[in-house]
């Protein structure tokens, strides 16, 4: 049996590291995936939270965070491809500049 | 064997979390974030979150991954490779805070309560699963079908406008 503390910590590893992604990385799209990446290690946390308190509430959450993670990759990416279309680059410092 | 199972399951999780952030390719970052979900996924079935866990696959892996891949080849591979020269003071900084961050999550994760308790053994997920989602959760379930109407709307309404233009 694998305790709670062990995918806790994972998840806060995962969602580390998509918060560095979106710290270091200037390509927009790269930034975007890096949210996807803390959005998954949030649920994760939820879904252990669920299996280890013994109600199934935490992953009725991990579905709505699913949910709204499609809505914003899909939001994200038509302003993404709107500001490519106008700045040509998907560099954020470039776009900063011009 | 679910201890050996959860370990390569999160080896391959954060090697590819890594891969995401470090390649300097759209692409390859995209298809590691799929590799990563995918891990993920194996983690959720080892919550005894089946549902969950299918839902991710095909969500995040059939959807978001797969609309990514669209859009890095929609605007042309040579446009999103990012150039060499990143700051190294703005990476420095960057891993800094992070670590920082993670320190502090984790000490707010292992002092809630679900970090030391017992599993509970459960069997019939999916089935209370679906009784909560459409009795208890059922405003916030129909709050989510708007969120993607909105969210459908507000593509469209961005995508013409570009049209006009």
């Amino acid at each position: 049996m694998v305790p709670a503390s062990f995918y806790l910590i994972l998840a806060a590893v995962l969602f580390v590291l998509g918060a560095i992604g979106v710290l270091i990385r200037r390509n927009v799209l790269v930034m975007l995936m890096s949210v996807e990446l803390m959005l998954a290690a949030a649920n994760l946390t939820l879904v252990t939270h669920s299996r280890f308190l013994g109600k199934v509430d935490g992953q009725v959450f991990a579905l709505l965070v699913m949910a709204v993670a499609a809505a914003e990759v899909a939001v994200g990416l038509a302003a993404i491809v709107s500001l490519v279309r106008h700045k040509d680059t998907t560099d954020v410092d470039e776009i900063d500049r011009c | 064997m679910e201890m050996v199972v959860f370990y390569a399951l999160a080896f391959l999780a954060v090697a590819s979390g890594v891969g995401v952030i470090a390649q300097r390719s759209a692409t390859r970052s995209a298809l590691f974030l799929l590799a990563n979900l995918c891990c993920l996924a194996g983690l959720l079935i080892l919550l005894n979150a089946q549902f969950v866990a299918l839902s991710q696959v095909i969500v995040y892996a059939g959807a978001i991954v797969v609309l990514f891949l669209f859009i890095v080849l929609l605007l042309g591979i040579e446009r999103v490779e990012e150039g060499p020269g990143t700051r190294k003071a703005q990476g420095a900084a960057g891993v800094l805070l992070g670590v920082l961050l993670l320190v502090g999550i984790i000490w707010a994760l292992l002092s809630s309560p679900g970090a030391s308790a017992p599993a509970l053994v459960r069997t019939d997920n999916v089935r209370e699963f679906g009784e909560l989602l459409l009795t208890d959760f059922a405003i916030p379930f129909e709050l989510a079908a708007v969120v993607l109407l909105v969210a459908i709307i507000g593509v469209v309404a961005l995508a013409k406008k570009r049209l006009e233009e």
